[in-house]
């Protein structure tokens, strides 16, 4: 039967799940954290599956984690990295979407610069869609693995205080965040300047603030944003310096936060740009590398639903 | 070089003018070292100390040291012009204990060194207090952000492109921004830059000179523009030297809609119209040009009822090099620390304001805007004053200016009032032959 507590074909977007869809994924990642922690920490539980990563941005990180955890399922997974400037955007999506389909693949991991390209794809083929990123929408893997951080570390979800600091305007972290934060009963704070916090964003369920003082007073978690290279140079911060001076983490602006407050990164830092690096690497305060460890366990649990839900689907 | 005031000075039989407190009396006024000590009514009525130097002020008027913000300064980059130390003495014979000067030095004030350059030179002097504007964009060229927030750490007290507007209304919607990240105040000079290009006023008498006109729309098309810019950031809005009839009408309206807006203007704005370009008058050439007679009456209008708050020198140096050239060629801009207080004065004896609502347009409104604990006579604040008779009549001669540069649009233009006294942190910095 398709899984009552995941009733989807696709993961695309935090938005479209529910609080008790998220707590299922996150029991699921649980028993694959100790199962990657054992000996034992492969399958043959999608063997015969397909999984292409199909990535149209430069993703290093994202991209190795679904591989990892394809492979440790059993899964065939294939790479494809696609110039996003090779031909017109819209036409490489969709020609290349046919292309796979007629390949009758499984799961189709997609990484794209643009919003809703997963959606796009998605709509287009006959396997499951999973949203690795699209532009400044969502990044949903990204939010349960922090999630499943968050949980494993304080215990719950509901009711803790979580501050997301930096670009939020191009961020599709944050906005993944925000949306399974309030789904899961946590209070969600933006700190940012204001030319790098979109419109209305406090609508999505946030409280705004310009001041990390004000902003990280009393919150549980931080989670800092990276700052691309090319926003510092004067048209969204005037300085890489001056955002280090009001807006990067660094351990006195930490100081209003709970003491057993956690600072979490979606990576890759910037050290001295949006986080001081002796605090980056503190393993008291910061899990920053237990994210990743937490990201393959997600994703494995991702595809493992969805894998099922494909088998139960083809049965009938 | 400066020395700190000690000792106590009391300025007895004075006209005290006061517009925090609304007190307009016969009264004295005692100062202990830099600050004021006390003041009031009755202060001296039962008899001062003997160790109390006292200054008889003859029934003049003791107000707060007037509050100048917008002054060009020169240095560093055009000392020939003005200096930190020539522009200190114009300030202080004119009146005026603080100024906060605009960016547009060479280097450009947008860095923090340059902030605290200017800051420590001013000390210096002792004469007047020099506060900055810093730039809004990197060289005031209208691209990338400057370091705003840590320019306002430094002492900046407000941002600006100086004498351009920032054309690109993305630039401009993110500085705005960005400043009000750090409810920073925005100064803009309202004129496109596009439109700005003529040399005087857009009308029959640039017709007639044959000289290219800068339409009005030029001050209301960027006002316009920049009100809805706050409207979408939440910015704290300054407009400059506020210079037609439909500019005054663009900010009492969103005065109106409640947009932290304001706006100054200065002498020549209410006290002159196109007319004084006359037979191409280079003095009389000035950014934003002087307009028709309509606008001038309009001004004057917004000062009465408050859409113009403040009103500012906008001294703005220009060496005779600069002047003396045919006048599309001349430089913009005209001095007026050493002619604000008189010639706004006029509004005073013709009857539009009171004197004290004039002195808060001079004193109070700019320093409550900036932040600034001046503009008041208050037990504890420092002994910023400015001593003078509103009535005397003299003839503006710009060979006797203390500002390097004597390029005035009021030359031989006869008014009424004079500073007598001027006194910076309990300290006498300027004071007339007796």
């Amino acid at each position: 039967m398709i899984q009552p507590n995941f009733p989807h074909r696709h993961l695309l977007a935090i938005q479209d799940l529910t609080q008790s869809q998220i707590s299922a994924l996150l029991d699921l990642s649980d028993g694959y954290v100790e199962r990657n922690r054992s000996s034992e920490s492969k399958s043959n539980d999608l063997r015969g599956c397909t999984v292409i990563n199909l990535f149209f941005e430069n993703s290093t990180r994202t991209r190795t984690s679904f591989e990892l955890a394809g492979k440790r399922l059993g899964a065939d997974v294939i790479n494809m990295q696609v110039s996003a400037s090779s031909v017109t955007k819209g036409e490489t999506l969709i020609d290349t979407a046919m292309t796979l389909n007629a390949m009758h693949i499984d799961i189709l991991v997609v990484r794209h610069s643009d919003s809703g390209a997963a959606k796009l794809l998605s709509e287009k083929v006959n396997c499951s869609v999973i949203n690795a990123g699209d532009g400044a929408h969502e990044h949903p893997t990204q939010a349960l693995l922090d999630a499943l951080t968050i949980r494993r570390r304080k215990g719950r979800l509901d009711g803790l205080c979580v501050a997301i600091c930096g670009d939020v305007l191009h961020s599709r972290v944050a906005r993944s965040n925000i949306h399974l934060l309030n789904a899961m009963g946590a209070q969600v704070r933006l700190v940012a300047p204001r030319t790098l916090l979109p419109a209305d964003i406090s609508r999505m369920g946030a409280e705004i603030f310009h001041d990390m003082r004000e902003g990280l007073r009393d919150v549980d978690i931080v989670m800092m944003l990276r700052l691309q290279n090319e926003r510092m140079k004067g048209n969204f911060i005037p300085s890489i310096r001056e955002y280090f001076h009001f807006f990067g983490l660094d351990y006195e602006k930490l100081s209003v936060a709970k003491p057993d407050a956690l600072i979490m990164h979606p990576g890759p830092m910037n050290r001295g740009v949006e986080i001081d690096s002796d605090l980056a690497d503190d393993v008291e305060r910061s899990v920053i590398r237990e994210q990743v460890e937490m990201g393959v366990a997600v994703r494995m649990a991702c595809l493992d639903l969805l894998s099922r839900n494909q088998r139960v689907e083809a049965c009938r | 070089m400066r020395t700190a005031a000690t000792g106590r000075v009391a300025y007895i039989n004075a006209r005290l003018l006061d517009p925090a407190t609304g007190l307009d009396a016969p009264g004295a006024l005692l100062t202990d070292g830099e600050d004021i000590a006390d003041v009031g009514p009755r202060l001296a009525a039962e008899g001062l100390a003997e160790d109390i130097l006292r200054i008889d002020c003859k029934g003049a008027c003791l107000a707060p040291g007037l509050v100048d913000m917008r002054v060009q300064l020169r240095e560093p980059g055009e000392e020939h012009k003005e200096t930190l130390l020539s522009a200190g003495m114009a300030a202080v014979a004119g009146g005026v204990t603080s100024m906060v000067c605009l960016p547009n030095t060479d280097p450009v004030i947008d860095d923090v060194a340059t902030v605290e350059f200017v800051a420590r030179r001013a000390r210096l002097n002792g004469l007047a207090k020099v506060y900055p504007y810093a730039a809004a964009t990197k060289g005031l060229e209208g691209h990338e952000l400057a370091e705003m927030g840590m320019l306002a750490e430094a002492g900046a007290l407000g941002f600006t492109d100086g004498t351009r507007a920032i054309q690109n209304a993305q630039v401009m919607r993110r500085a705005l921004s960005y400043a009000a990240t750090f409810d920073a105040l925005f100064i803009q000079h309202p004129e496109e830059p596009s439109l700005a290009k003529g040399v005087m006023h857009e009308g029959e008498l640039s017709t007639r000179l044959g000289l290219t006109g800068i339409p009005v729309a030029a001050e209301t098309i960027i006002l316009e523009r920049d009100m809805r810019l706050v409207a979408l950031t939440g910015a704290r809005y300054h407009a400059s030297h506020i210079s037609t009839a439909e500019g005054v009408d663009v900010i009492r309206r969103a005065k109106a809609d409640g947009l932290r807006v304001s706006c100054d203007t200065a002498p020549p704005y209410f006290a002159l119209n196109e007319l004084a370009v006359g037979d191409y008058r280079t003095f009389a050439k000035l950014s934003p040009p002087l307009r028709a007679e309509s606008d001038r009456r309009a001004i004057v209008t917004a000062i009465e009822d408050g859409t113009i708050s403040v009103i500012a020198s906008d001294h703005a140096p220009q060496d005779q090099d600069s002047k003396r050239l045919p006048f599309a060629q001349a430089a913009l801009g005209g001095v007026g620390l050493e002619t604000l207080l008189p010639v706004s004065l006029e509004l005073y004896h013709k009857g539009h304001l009171s004197l004290l609502e004039l002195i808060r347009r001079l004193t109070l409104a700019p320093a409550q805007l900036l932040g600034l604990a001046a503009g008041q006579l208050k037990k504890g604040a420092a002994a910023d004053l400015v001593l003078f008779d509103p009535d005397p009549a003299w003839i503006v001669q710009p060979e006797r200016f203390q500002s390097k540069s004597k390029n005035t649009p009021f030359d031989g233009r006869p008014v009424q009032g004079k500073v007598l006294r001027t006194v910076v942190d309990g300290r006498t910095v300027f004071a007339v032959d007796e």
